[in-house]
């Protein structure tokens, strides 16, 4: 019993979250788009956030991401309580921390599939030539993109995108990962082959992936489904077994 | 820094036609203002020149008060022998002068036996006057060497054309001096004198030796004293100096004897010569305003063009700092690209022209070659506005870029 509270004492959390909130001034009413929600995400879980249209998983997911601020409510994130953070140390939190996948894929046009990983470690981390080659090799290798490394974006097809894309966010060495809906623009072939490789990630760096997804069918991809319903948490589903928040 | 470089360099080439346009708007630009001031330039310096070097020398000294009625040629404002030879003798102890030359000027009639006008006359140490004015042996035309004998004379071209003297010709001067005798000289004619723009045209050139015979002189008076310094460049702060060297020489009423003029003040070209100044200063405000205009207008449209690309980047932790210079370096990097292509392209049409031996007139003198120079520090001073612009142009933007909220640059279609 006593070894179980220690763990429990030592443990960093990915994301704790006390009763956030957030509310969106639409002139003069204000939408509450998530309402005090809470929940804790342990490291190198593989998470989704499930909901209809507009239930507040992007909202959720950029207060996770330090890109936007709760209107109430605690969060923290891997280990640092972002809520008092400015613009720029919210930056560099971001660099430093957290990667980021987007349902557009979001690659730089200029720059090739290599160059496109690299960014990161050029623009946001400082991280010298050698090291940067072997840890875009690796990631090259891991996501299969290898042969496409000196093409540029729209040279390859969506699902490669987001493979580079899952490959540019995990470059870095990010303790967690955060995906909007990653899949919603892929047929629902790619869209299993672009979670597998994120589970692959995972098992393989043991970062935390969190993902929102309105397609009950890839849901199952997940080990702990969270369920959003008109800003609040409404049900929590972890593999193999259910249990309600 | 070389990342942020190749970045900003494949967003310029991603609109290629785009960049080539406006780059280009840059390039002409620069050609225009660079050969608009190389020819002014080299049109300024030869007229200066042939001012300077034909006429008026670098500077001139008078007795106080003689400028103003210089019109008049006033007898009665000369120097007098022993001021003469004191302001000789300090001009002989200063190091930047080359040479001077005293000279006589007086205005008298001219008569060739069968018409008569009037004439101005200067007289002359020939030899001093060739050191102090040397290009002046290359107006004289018809003549037998570029030699000034005494009992010689050369005349202006105006009145060889319109009275119909030619070299050889016995004329006749006839002067008042200032006592009110009048006395006549004849002389042979040895040379006439092409005009030049300005007073001049009716200036002839005489021995010093027979002006004072003609004006009755038992001691020598000078009107002035005409100077050639060794640098040109060093014109203005020489011209201080003497000014503060003859500022202490008095008269006997305590007022200053001598006043100090510059070729400036002695020619109407040097309004012409400020003139084009001015000119070449709005067409440098026109060339900035058409590069600042044109890189803001391309670095708007980028920066709106590519929110959602800004957004991705910031949202992956680039810092605004960054994300500032990445945008101002493309527009830098399309003023330099103008910048690089104007220099070279002014380059060589400007040397083509050089090549062609374009000719112009200048009053009446025609066939001056035209040899336009670009001074490199025209190039190096032309290319920093440039480049400081372009900086500034994509300033405002950059910093719209930089400052975009993630979330919202995100959302935008
Ligand atoms: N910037 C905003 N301004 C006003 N309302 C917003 C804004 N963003 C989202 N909302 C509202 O908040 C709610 C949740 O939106 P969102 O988080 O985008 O849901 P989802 O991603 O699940 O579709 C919606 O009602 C939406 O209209
Ligand atoms: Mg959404």
């Amino acid at each position: 019993m006593g070894l179980v509270v220690a763990e429990n004492i030592t443990k960093i959390y990915s994301v704790v979250a006390t009763k956030v909130s957030k509310d969106y001034q639409a002139g003069e009413i204000a939408i509450r788009a998530l309402n005090e929600v809470s929940f804790e995400i342990e490291p190198a879980s593989f998470v989704s956030f499930v909901g209809p249209s507009g239930s507040g998983k992007t909202t959720l997911l950029n207060l996770i991401g330090c890109l936007d601020k709760p209107t109430e409510g605690k969060l923290e994130v891997a280990g640092t309580d972002v809520l008092h953070l400015d613009r720029k140390q919210s930056a560099a939190f971001r660099g430093n921390n957290l990667g980021f996948i987007f349902q557009d894929f979001n690659l730089l046009p200029v720059l090739t599939v290599f160059e496109n990983i690299e960014y990161p470690l050029l623009m946001v981390q400082n991280i010298p030539g050698g090291e940067r080659k072997k840890r875009i090799m690796t990631l090259l290798e891991a996501v299969g993109m290898i042969e496409q490394k000196d093409k540029f974006p729209d040279q390859i097809s969506g699902g490669q995108k987001q493979r580079v894309a899952i490959a540019r966010a995990l470059v870095t060495n990010p303790k967690l990962v955060l995906a909007d809906e990653p899949t919603a623009n892929l047929d629902h072939k790619t869209a299993f082959m672009v979670l597998e490789s994120m589970k692959k990630m995972r098992n393989e760096f043991q970062t935390t992936f969190i993902f929102s997804t309105h397609d009950q069918k890839i849901v199952g991809e997940a080990e702990i489904v969270y369920s959003l319903e008109d800003g609040e948490l409404v049900g929590k589903q972890v593999k193999g077994g259910e249990k309600n928040a | 820094m070389r990342n942020l470089f190749k970045i900003a360099f494949r967003n310029l080439l991603r609109y290629k036609r785009r960049t080539l346009l406006t780059a280009s708007l840059v390039t002409l630009g620069i050609v225009f203002v660079l050969l608009f001031v190389s020819i002014t330039g080299s049109f300024k310096s030869m007229m200066i020149g042939q001012m300077t070097d034909s006429m008026l020398g670098h500077l001139q000294v008078h007795r106080k008060g003689y400028l103003a009625s210089i019109d008049n040629l006033p007898l009665n404002l000369n120097l007098k022998m022993q001021a003469y030879k004191k302001l000789e003798g300090i001009l002989n102890q200063q190091l930047e002068i080359e040479a001077i030359s005293p000279r006589i000027k007086f205005g008298g009639m001219f008569s060739t036996f069968v018409e008569t006008t009037n004439i101005r006359l200067n007289g002359v140490y020939p030899d001093r006057e060739l050191k102090t004015v040397p290009l002046l042996p290359s107006r004289v035309t018809n003549a037998r060497g570029t030699s000034l004998e005494k009992g010689e004379i050369w005349i202006p071209e105006l009145m060889s054309k319109s009275m119909k003297v030619n070299v050889g010709d016995t004329v006749v001067i006839i002067a008042t001096n200032k006592d009110g005798s009048v006395n006549g000289k004849q002389f042979k004619v040895a040379g006439v004198l092409e005009s030049i723009t300005g007073p001049g045209g009716r200036d002839g050139y005489i021995h010093i030796d027979d002006a004072m015979e003609v004006l009755r002189m038992e001691e020598m008076e000078v009107s002035e004293i005409a100077i050639r310094l060794k640098d040109f460049g060093r014109l203005q702060g020489f011209s201080d100096k003497l000014e503060g060297i003859l500022s202490g020489e008095l008269n006997k009423q305590g007022k200053p004897m001598f006043e100090v003029h510059t070729w400036e003040k002695l020619s109407p070209f040097y309004n012409i010569a400020r003139m084009i100044d001015i000119m070449a200063f709005f067409i440098k405000l026109m060339l900035i305003a058409i590069v600042l205009i044109s890189i803001m207008n391309v670095m708007i449209m980028a920066v709106y063009e590519r929110i959602r690309e800004i957004g991705t980047i910031a949202a992956i932790g680039t810092l605004p700092g960054k994300i500032l210079s990445l945008f101002v370096l493309e527009g830098l990097s399309l003023g330099v690209l103008g910048v690089v292509a104007g220099n070279i392209l002014g380059f060589i049409i400007i040397t083509i022209l050089n090549f062609s031996k374009m000719t112009f007139s200048f009053g009446r003198q025609t066939g001056l070659i035209l040899s336009a120079q670009v001074a490199p520090m025209d190039m190096v001073v032309i290319s920093l506005i440039v480049i400081v612009i372009s900086v500034i142009a994509s300033l405002q933007p950059a910093l719209k870029a930089s400052r975009m909220e993630p979330i919202k640059a995100l959302r935008h279609v």
